[in-house]
C-alpha cells in the first residue's frame, strides 16, 4: 500500500484527505493489511469459504404490498427539493458517470 | 454480407420481473405512480434497514433461467456494487458478482439463415436505481429524482457476444420477450423501461498489410440507452461502420486490446452512436458481499418442479406446428408462436374442426387485422374458435368464395351470431345437389341449340350453359360439382 492506493481509494469513496490524513491512512491501513496477510498463513485448503457469518440460509419475504412513505415524509430530509422530487446538482461530466 | 468485417456483439438485458412489490421492501412497483410515492426506508437506503430477499422474484428468476436452459448454482449469494450517482441513494447497488444464481445457458433464434444458437454467460438478479430528470434548458439547473423504482427488481440476461448481425440482435431480443412473457416472467414493455438492452459490439476486420493477412478487432465500445428493439438494430448497423471508419483512419492503434472498452448513447433522433472519451482505467467497483442478506440454496426438487411448470416454450411450439398433425411450414409455425400461447391454442382448436392450412390462412389474414383494429386480445374476440371453424367448413361446403366468406366474417363479428345464421341472413342460400339440378334442368332448356351443338362436338358450346347457372348461383354455388352435374345431364339427353 502506498500513498497513491490511499488516494485511490480515498476518491472512489468521494473521501477528501489532507496529506497528512493520507499518510496516516496509509500507515493504518498497511498494517491491518500485513494483519491480514499473517492470517493467510493458515492452511485453509479443507475450509469451506464462508459468505455470510450467520448459519442462515433462503431468508425469503412473501410478495405482499405493505406501507410506503407518504411523499412528505420521503422528502423530509432532502435538502434540496423540486415539487415531489429530490434536487440535485446537475452531473457536470457525463463520462464520470459510473453508472451501471 | 457483402461488408469487407463481421459484427461480434453481445447482449445485456435487463427485464423487470413481474413481481407485485420490490426486490427488498415491500413497496409497490406500479408503473406511473407519483414521483417518491412508492417509496421507504429500505429502499431509501436508510441507515440500519435490513433488506429481505422477494420470494416470487427469486422464483420469477429461477422460471427464466431455466427457460434459458441455464444451471443453477446450487449456492448463491449477493454482493455490493458500489458506486456513486444521485439515482442511487445507497451509493451501492445490490447485485451478484461471483456467485450469479445461473450461468452457461442458451437461447434458440430462427435467424433468415436458419436456426442459431445464442449463448448465455449468466442470469442474475440484482436491484434498479431511481430515475433522474435532467435540466434540459442547458443552464445546468438541478436534476430531479425520483426514487420509485429503486429496488425493483431486475434480471440481468447476459449473452455471449454470439451475436453477428443488427438483424440477429433484433430477432434475439424479440424472442427472448416472447419467451420471458409466455413464462410470465416480465412483460417486458420497452416504453415502460421493464425491457433495457445495453449492445457489446465490435468488429473483425480482415486486414492486409506488409505482415500479411491476419484478423483485427476493433475495441469495444458498450452502446447503452437503447428503447426499442428497432433502436438496437439501428445502433449496431450505425457503430459497426463507425468503428469500420476508425479502424481504417488508425489501423494501428484503433485495436482491441489497445484501448478499454468505452461507453456510448444512442441518439435516437440523429440516428447515430456518440463515443464518451476512452477512459485510462476500468472502472472499479470495490464489489464485496452484502452482509445483510444471507445466501440461497436451491435443491434439485425445486428445480424440477419448477422446470415442470413452465408448460411449451415457443421454440417447441415451432417445433410441434411444423410437425403432423398441423404440418405448418417455419413461417407460419413463427407467426402463429409470436403471437402468445393463447393465439396458439384457438388455432389449434379451429384447425381441428377444419383443417391447420386453412386455419392458419384465416387467423393471419383476416383474425390477426381485426384484433389490432378492435384492440382486442385473442381470449377476448368474439368469434370464438369453433364458430371460426364452422365458417371455414360452411365456406368449403357451400363453395362461397374468399370475398363472399369475408362477408360472412364481418357479419358474425359485427352482430356477434354464428356462420350458418350469418349465412343466411346475408342471403347466401346454400345450393345442394336438388337446387342446383333445378337450375341445370332450367339452363339446358333455355339453351337448347347450345346443348346440340355440344353433342355434335363442340366442346365450347356447353360454356354458354355453365356460365348460366353460375350467374343463376350470385357465385354461391361450387362450379367442380357444377360441371360434374351438368355433364351427367347433359350426357342424359339424346342427341
Ligand atoms: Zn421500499
Amino acid at each position: 500500500m502506498d500513498i497513491r492506493d490511499i488516494r485511490k481509494v480515498a476518491r472512489l469513496a468521494r473521501l477528501e484527505m489532507s496529506e497528512a490524513e493520507l499518510e496516516t491512512m496509509t500507515r493504518q491501513l498497511t498494517s491491518i493489511l500485513n494483519y491480514v496477510d499473517q492470517l493467510q498463513e493458515l492452511d485453509t485448503s479443507n475450509v469451506e469459504p464462508l459468505a455470510h457469518p450467520l448459519p442462515l440460509q433462503n431468508v425469503f419475504r412473501p410478495d405482499v404490498p405493505g406501507e410506503s412513505l407518504s411523499v412528505e415524509e420521503a422528502l423530509r430530509n432532502a435538502p434540496v427539493r423540486a415539487g415531489q422530487f429530490f434536487a440535485v446538482p446537475a452531473v457536470l461530466d457525463p463520462a464520470d458517470d459510473l453508472s451501471h | 454480407m457483402n461488408t469487407p468485417y463481421q459484427i461480434i456483439v453481445g447482449l445485456e438485458v435487463h427485464v423487470q420481473l413481474m413481481t407485485k412489490t420490490k426486490l427488498f421492501c415491500s413497496c409497490k412497483t406500479v408503473f406511473g405512480a407519483p414521483p417518491n410515492s412508492q417509496v421507504c426506508p429500505i429502499c431509501l437506503g436508510m441507515p440500519g434497514v435490513l433488506p429481505v430477499m422477494n420470494e416470487q422474484a427469486f422464483q420469477l428468476g429461477l422460471r427464466a433461467a431455466l427457460a434459458l436452459n441455464c444451471q443453477i448454482a446450487n449456492f448463491t449469494k449477493w454482493d455490493r456494487k458500489n458506486y456513486y450517482y444521485p439515482d442511487l441513494p445507497k451509493n451501492y447497488q445490490i447485485s451478484q458478482y461471483d456467485l450469479p444464481f445461473s450461468y452457461e445457458g442458451y437461447l434458440d433464434i430462427d435467424t433468415s439463415s436458419g436456426s442459431r444458437r445464442i449463448g448465455i454467460i449468466r442470469a442474475h438478479l440484482e436491484e434498479d436505481a431511481g430515475k433522474s430528470m435532467h435540466d434540459e434548458s442547458g443552464r445546468g439547473g438541478d436534476s430531479k429524482v425520483d426514487l420509485n423504482r429503486t429496488g425493483t427488481p431486475l434480471l440481468e440476461i447476459v449473452s455471449k457476444p454470439d451475436i453477428r448481425s443488427a438483424e440477429d440482435a433484433e430477432t434475439y431480443l424479440r424472442e427472448l420477450r416472447l419467451l420471458l412473457r409466455e413464462i410470465g416472467v416480465s412483460d417486458c414493455e420497452m416504453q415502460e423501461g421493464s425491457l433495457r438492452c445495453d449492445a457489446n459490439v465490435n468488429i473483425h476486420i480482415l486486414y492486409s498489410s506488409d505482415n500479411g493477412e491476419e484478423i483485427a478487432a476493433t475495441p469495444l465500445v458498450e452502446i447503452k440507452n437503447l428503447n426499442s428493439i428497432g433502436s438496437v438494430g439501428r445502433a449496431i448497423q450505425y457503430e459497426a461502420e463507425r468503428q469500420y471508419e476508425a479502424f481504417q483512419k488508425d489501423p494501428k492503434n484503433y485495436r482491441f486490446g489497445k484501448l478499454l472498452k468505452t461507453t456510448a448513447g444512442w441518439n435516437e433522433a440523429r440516428g447515430m452512436t456518440q463515443v464518451q472519451r476512452h477512459k485510462e482505467e476500468a472502472a472499479d467497483y470495490r464489489y464485496f458481499p452484502d452482509p445483510d442478506l444471507v445466501p440461497v440454496v436451491v435443491t434439485a426438487e425445486q428445480i424440477e418442479e419448477v422446470k415442470r411448470s413452465l408448460g411449451e416454450l415457443p421454440s417447441q411450439q415451432r417445433t410441434r406446428l411444423q410437425a403432423a398433425p398441423f404440418s405448418l411450414s417455419a413461417y407460419d409455425a413463427q407467426v402463429l408462436t409470436g403471437q402468445g400461447r393463447k393465439m396458439v391454442a384457438y388455432f389449434e382448436e379451429v384447425a381441428k374442426i377444419s383443417d391447420p392450412k386453412s386455419a392458419c390462412n384465416w387467423l393471419t389474414n383476416e383474425v390477426f387485422a381485426s384484433l389490432k383494429e378492435r384492440s382486442e386480445e385473442i381470449d377476448q374476440f368474439p368469434i370464438r374458435a369453433p364458430q371460426l371453424g364452422e365458417l371455414i367448413n360452411e365456406m368449403k361446403q357451400l363453395g362461397i368464395k374468399r370475398e363472399k366468406a369475408r362477408d360472412v366474417y364481418q357479419k358474425m363479428l359485427a352482430e356477434n351470431v354464428d356462420a350458418k345464421t350469418a349465412i343466411d341472413q346475408l342471403g347466401y342460400k346454400p345450393f345442394d345437389d336438388n337446387l342446383l339440378l333445378d337450375l341445370i334442368r332450367k339452363a339446358i332448356e333455355g339453351n337448347r341449340k347450345a346443348v346440340l351443338d355440344y353433342k355434335k362436338g363442340n366442346e365450347k358450346a356447353l360454356d354458354r350453359v355453365f356460365g348460366t347457372v353460375m350467374r343463376e348461383t350470385k357465385g354461391m354455388g361450387r362450379p367442380d360439382r357444377i360441371k360434374q352435374l351438368l355433364l351427367e345431364e347433359v350426357a342424359k339427353i339424346e342427341a
